[in-house]
């Protein structure tokens, strides 16, 4: 550490100014905010003995962009992109559960069609955000063989976000009361590909890493927390469910047609590395099962709710149709008008139960916007999981969080 | 999965135990939202995750809201509370001053409010008596305001009085 940092860091009060040297018995060691082993930007400056962790001192903010002021002046429509940025891993999970929040304001009625499309694509979100999260677990135990692997799979993910919305990352997927279009042809043609030839290339992934003598060894004990703790922390999604508790948003509280689809909530026991892996790993199987069903049972429908005051029409209408072209306009403006009232929606991220609590005036923005993000709230459990463990388990542990620095700090 | 609680029972509840420091009792698209004291906030919340009935055990999520314009309730500090065992959620608001924008903090309680407490004095400046490190979490240190009160506006978007050829107005 530089001089000036280290003055810094002791002014601010973060790091006691350590009379220890190299030799010492007790060390100060930054991980992060930019390491490769963190995986975003985000710092733990660690007191060290040896290998063993004594304490350790977060910083988060690094990448915060006032997302939730943003959202202030803003047109209802203009905020989808905005939760593309939370959980980046998985941004169509984000986009509609955000549609879906509006879509309870002003008390849309959506076609089945429009929910079973959602489903598919938000299960594929959730296998593209789990692929990612297990397969960081296996390069921070020095295994990069299943990484490289299954990217090529969330490749085909990603190409099949490309199918509907046109971008890949940042998806912006759907609209306010449905999808912009009908699935496509090649997208049928796609999935069916991906339904096909993923669950070789999984099971082959899972063969790499579940029952590892290495591994194992590795993730079995690293960064535990008890269900209570977990549940004290606010824990959500798979890193609760790995403690014990079987909470799932999609059961609790169905959204978008979930009590349609048979599907099973994984539980671990230990709530440890290797269980939050294998709960992961599992809800990437009941994800490819609730496509399945999804998919043969897609419903004959439209693929956006008749709500034209705050779904875009056809453009060849705008130009012929009065009315399309006043919603156009009223749309594009941000004129049209919305109830006032408060509503919170959930819905289960990659990370877990992903709050939007919206406070409506009738302007054209939200009153107030509130994200609740599920990393945000149990990252700072994260000391006390690490504490007494070596730096490689809190390096493991911290990717099997799967701390995403963008909904970390909004 | 169906709740195993009605808001009228776990409202009337609430009522015979607190009595006159529940304010008003509302439910806005079915959420049952119920503004207290600020000063018994803490008991309350501590009172419900005890009860053997309600158990309301589990804190969802915690922020600020600024409303300028109400006078001597200038911030509402808002708590989502859920009960995992009976499938229920509730919405616990209460208001501050702007001369007195402190209330205690739940840290005992629930060890997750701590960076949820600590964002919410960052953007709003509320403080919370008894928070271990009521610090900003966000935002740099040597920031002097609270960014996300109303009197710091963003650009208003429908200005039509800025004249900037790059951005095409």
């Amino acid at each position: 550490m530089s001089n000036w940092m280290e003055e810094k860091l002791h002014d601010s009060g973060y790091v006691e100014k350590s009379t220890e040297t190299i030799d010492g018995d007790i060390a100060t060691l930054n991980l992060g905010p930019t390491h490769p082993a963190t995986h975003g930007i985000f710092q733990n400056v660690l007191k060290v003995d040896g290998e063993k962790i004594l304490s350790s001192e977060q910083t988060v903010g690094y990448i915060h962009r006032a997302f939730e002021k943003l959202a202030e002046r803003r047109p209802y429509n203009q905020i989808t992109p905005i939760t593309d940025r939370l959980n980046y891993c998985s941004s169509p999970i984000n986009n509609m559960g955000w549609e879906m929040t509006v879509e309870k304001l002003i008390g849309a009625e959506i076609p089945k069609r429009v929910e079973y499309m959602r489903v598919i694509i938000m299960e594929l979100a959730r296998i593209a955000d789990h692929l990612v999260c297990n397969s960081v677990i296996g390069v921070d135990t020095g295994a990069l063989t299943g990484f490289t692997y299954v990217f090529q799979e969330r490749e085909k993910i990603y190409e099949l976000y490309e199918e509907v919305c046109g971008a890949r990352l940042t998806t912006n997927i759907g609209r306010i009361g449905g999808f912009e279009r009908d699935f496509s042809p090649t997208f049928y043609k796609k999935l069916d590909n991906f339904l096909k030839t993923f669950p070789k290339v999984f099971n082959e992934f899972d063969s790499l890493l579940s029952r590892n003598r290495i591994f194992m060894d590795r993730t079995i004990g690293a960064g535990p927390i008890s269900a209570q703790r977990a549940l004290d922390y606010s824990f959500v999604g798979p890193n609760l469910r790995a403690a014990g508790v079987d909470y799932d948003v999609r059961v609790m509280n169905p959204y978008s047609s979930y009590e349609d689809f048979d599907f099973i909530v994984p539980v671990g026991t230990q709530g440890d590395t290797y269980d939050r892996f294998q709960v992961r790993q599992e809800e990437i199987r009941q994800s490819l099962r609730i496509i399945e069903q999804a998919y043969k049972n897609l419903p004959e429908g439209s693929y956006k709710a008749d709500i034209p005051e705050f779904y875009l029409p056809p453009k060849e209408e705008v130009y012929n149709n009065m009315e399309a072209l006043i919603y156009h306009f009223k749309i594009v403006m941000g004129e049209t008008p919305i109830p006032a009232g408060e509503v919170y929606h959930s819905v289960e991220g990659g990370n877990g139960e992903l709050g939007y609590y919206l406070i409506s005036d009738g302007g054209r923005s939200p009153y107030r916007l509130q994200f609740r993000r599920p990393c945000f709230i149990y990252y700072q459990a994260y000391p006390e999981m690490i504490t007494g463990q070596n730096i490689s388990d809190a390096v493991l542990t911290l990717s099997s969080m799967n701390v995403i620095a963008g909904e970390l700090d909004a | 999965m169906k709740s195993k609680l009605s808001n009228e029972q776990v409202a009337e509840r609430l009522q015979t135990q607190f009595g006159e420091h529940i304010k008003s009792v509302e439910t806005p698209y079915d959420f049952l939202t119920i503004e207290v004291d600020a000063a018994k906030l803490y008991d309350i919340i501590f009172w419900l995750k005890t009860d053997s009935e309600l158990q309301i055990s589990f804190l969802t999520n915690l922020g600020g809201v600024h409303y300028p314009d109400s006078e001597g309730s200038e911030f509402a500090i808002v708590y989502h509370l859920q009960s995992m065992v009976n499938n229920f959620r509730l919405r616990l608001k209460a208001f501050v001053s702007k001369e007195n924008t402190e209330v205690d903090s739940i840290v005992d309680i629930y060890a997750g409010a701590n960076w949820m407490e600590r964002e919410t004095f960052d953007f709003y400046g509320i403080t919370f008596n008894g928070h271990p490190d009521m610090r900003r979490i966000l935002n740099e240190d040597s920031m002097d305001y609270f960014p996300m009160r109303k009197e710091y506006h963003l650009e208003d978007a429908t200005r039509e009085d800025k004249d900037d050829r790059f951005f095409g107005r």
